[in-house]
């Protein structure tokens, strides 16, 4: 049932088909100045969404056997934060390995491998239930291409970016990466980031990784996703690092042009 | 740095320096807590308030919480203290300061002439004795009037920024926004776009775009992108139509230096903006944005306080006379402000100190979805902020910002507030919405299925187009 605003009451936008253009909310239209029920219910919605997204447990059930098939090995690990509500207060906490973890990962005595891939459930596990699979998918015939060994995967539980740090570390890798879901958006509650870090160790700093956003199937693609994270792996081992020493100039022109193609407006360029 | 303790009850209660005392004294908020500087028990807290009640207002000048030679914003704030407009309040305790801010002593004229002998330590201490109701009082008084193409913090004004984002930065993403908001009455604080990027080439078009905007539709208004003040200088020295200066500042050097300035730096974005003499009616050519919790983020809070190195970031703003100073206060996540309840108190704390400094506040009033608050909360903050006179508040499609991922106040909550309290948009841009036939004071939006014929083209333009 959708809810219906009375026309005699609500006044409509006559400029609601701009909303091909931009996901934004325009063209709501309004009862007095004040937000129609119709649009009012529909934030409600998306806002519930976000917040179940946020304290939605990852299924590491449905996720582990995927991962033992496409792995040579699967790890199971967990932070040092207990459960959700000490996660979202002790971002510290998110960024340890558990005792238990540090020990397993530890009594591995793993070769040294290219790539530690580490899927973390950050502030959305619906983000890892939706792309993490898929994205792996678009990832697997780069890493072939680039001719890079990967190490154990490793499925973290209330973890954040910086715990792929000791994961790496552990696992002797040249580099990580940390597929994490990304805080949710009242429209985009599953979106995917990739952090990428040369030399993985605890304590490296945000401005020694890479970050790609936004991985989702109404985002950033998993194709172009996985062709900008080879892009990244392939200057980092010419630069021997990662961040901000390592420009991301693999972008083609974004579709600004000179800001005034599609642009209503301004008159187009004489 | 001395010992601070209060007798109470033939007990001796002991804080090991001022920095500790403020923070004991400090509202409970979870970024104090992962800080591990919050009051050990809510008795504690209480007490601490009663101790830094009795503390004189002049101890902030002896005892700098961040010492001198180790922070220059430390020294920017002692160097700048002018003890003659200290003097009606120099003789006073934290407590009787904030009696005399509550009588009818303290008023417009009082309050602006005291403003620079106020230190952000001062006003921060003051805070924590305080009730919402006396922050909104107190932060009503204030008046902190600024102007660039309009003017800005009137009495019975309220103002917005047109926060037209979009996450790839698509023109016509981004002029979409643009229109919905103009036609919903807002923009009149500042037309600001976040970019998806930091590259230049694309700061450079979008502020000339925004340029050609404002020029077309003859809107008495600014424009700013805010990028990095490295990148805004750069776009500068390649000639793009640069208002306003952005900069996302904090209260102490090493968190300044988390983001890649310092006051030398900020001072050279000022200059190159007030070069191209762009302002009409006035020069204030920078934007800040601030938060609590940004130096606790980046690891360069020297054990004090979030609220206190917040007021200390509104020393570093007013130093370059910003025509716009927002908190973005439920932004940086729940580690830090937890729930809608410390969101609500951290907004209005950040709105009262920044307007004692004689900054012009406004406020981003929001929130992220792993933070626990929604839309009730951010009303009770809008409402407040609106009774407390902020000069302005962001507006954006439907409260939804796409391109951040989380929610701040929307074209119709400023309709709202402008309504229940009678507060009129920036005069020169009250005007323009009159003449449009956009939106008229008292009676609200005054078109309804037909468009403004300053618009009228927009929709048969795009039918040609596509």
């Amino acid at each position: 049932m959708t809810q219906r605003d009375d026309d005699s009451v609500v006044v409509a936008n006559p400029w609601q088909r701009l909303r091909e253009l931009t996901d934004a909310r325009i063209g709501l239209g309004r009862s007095g100045g004040s937000l129609t029920t119709r649009a009012q219910l529909a934030f409600q919605l998306d806002h519930a969404r976000a917040r179940d997204a946020v304290h939605m447990a990852l299924d590491t059930e449905r996720m582990m056997p995927e991962l033992d098939e496409r792995f040579p090995l699967a790890l199971r690990l967990h932070s040092r934060a207990a459960d959700r509500d000490e996660y979202l207060r002790r971002p510290d906490l998110g960024r340890q390995l558990s005792e238990t973890a540090a020990a397993e990962i530890g009594a591995l005595n793993a070769d040294a491998c290219d790539v530690s891939i580490c899927i973390v459930d950050g502030l959305s596990a619906r983000a890892i239930h939706e792309q993490a699979i898929p994205f792996l998918e678009a990832l697997a015939p780069e890493i072939e291409s680039l001719g890079l060994t990967l190490g154990p995967v490793a499925l973290v539980e209330q973890g954040r970016v910086a715990i792929g740090d000791p994961i790496g570390e552990a696992l002797g890798a040249r580099m990580s990466v940390v597929m994490i879901g990304e805080r949710p958006g009242l429209s985009s509650p599953d979106s995917l980031g990739l952090y990428f870090t040369w030399a993985p160790r605890t304590g490296r700093r945000d401005s020694e990784r890479n970050c790609i956003s936004n991985v989702r199937p109404r985002g950033l693609s998993y194709r172009n996703a996985a062709k900008l994270l080879a892009y990244l792996m392939r200057e980092a081992q010419v630069l021997g690092a990662s961040g901000v020493a390592l420009k991301d100039d693999s972008e083609v022109d974004s579709r600004l042009g000179d800001g005034r193609q599609g642009n209503f407006l301004l008159p187009p360029q004489a | 740095m001395s010992e601070h303790f209060i007798d109470l009850g033939g007990r001796r209660y002991r804080f090991d320096d001022l920095g500790a005392l403020m923070a004991a004294a400090s509202p409970r908020r979870s970024g104090d807590e992962l800080a591990g500087i919050a009051a050990a028990s809510a008795e504690a807290r209480a007490i601490a308030q009663m101790a830094l009640a009795e503390l004189p207002l002049a101890t902030f000048l002896e005892e700098p919480l961040i010492p001198y030679e180790d922070d220059e914003v430390t020294r920017l704030i002692l160097d700048r203290h002018d003890r003659d407009a200290f003097a009606p309040v120099a003789g006073f305790s934290v407590g009787e300061f904030r009696n005399w801010l509550l009588s009818e002593r303290a008023d417009a004229t009082s309050l602006a002439r005291l403003a620079p002998g106020l230190t952000p330590e001062m006003v921060a201490a003051v805070s924590k004795l305080m009730r919402v109701q006396d922050l909104v009082l107190v932060g009503r008084k204030c008046e902190v009037v600024t102007r660039f193409r309009n003017t800005l913090g009137l009495p019975g004004r309220l103002s917005t920024r047109l926060q037209p984002n979009h996450p790839t930065d698509d023109a016509a993403g981004i002029a979409a926004s643009i229109l919905d908001g103009l036609l919903y009455a807002s923009g009149d604080a500042v037309i600001g776009i976040n970019p998806a990027t930091d590259n230049t080439g694309t700061v450079v078009t979008l502020l000339k775009m925004l340029d050609e905007i404002i020029a077309r539709y003859e809107i008495p208004t600014q424009s700013c992108v805010l990028t990095h003040v490295t990148t805004a200088i750069e776009a500068i020295e390649r000639g793009a139509p640069t208002d306003l200066v952005f900069q996302s500042i904090a209260g102490t050097e090493a968190a300044n230096r988390g983001f890649g300035i310092d006051l030398a730096l900020l001072r050279e974005g000022r200059e190159a903006a007030l070069s191209l003499g762009r302002g009409t009616v006035g020069d204030n050519v920078m934007y800040f944005e601030t938060g609590q919790g940004s130096a606790l983020s980046a690891d360069a809070h020297h054990g004090l306080d979030q609220q206190t190195l917040e007021a200390r970031a509104y020393a570093v703003a007013r130093e370059f006379e910003p025509l716009l100073v927002n908190t973005v206060v439920g932004f940086i996540g729940p580690e830090y402000l937890f729930d809608g309840k410390q969101i609500i108190r951290a907004g209005l704390e950040d709105h009262f100190c920044g307007k004692l400094l004689g900054v012009p506040m406004g406020c981003d009033i929001c929130y992220t979805n792993h933070a626990e608050a929604d839309q009730d909360d951010m009303d009770m903050l809008l409402t407040l902020l609106g009774a407390a006179g902020c000069n302005y508040i962001m507006g954006i499609p439907g409260a939804d910002d796409i391109m951040l991922n989380y929610q701040t106040t929307s074209f119709h909550d400023a309709l709202y507030l402008r309504q229940l309290l009678d507060r009129r948009p920036a005069p020169e841009f009250e005007a323009w919405l009159d003449a449009s036939g956009i939106y008229r004071h008292g009676q609200g939006i005054a078109f309804a299925n037909e468009l403004p014929a300053r618009f009228q083209h927009v929709l048969a333009d795009l039918g040609e187009q596509t």
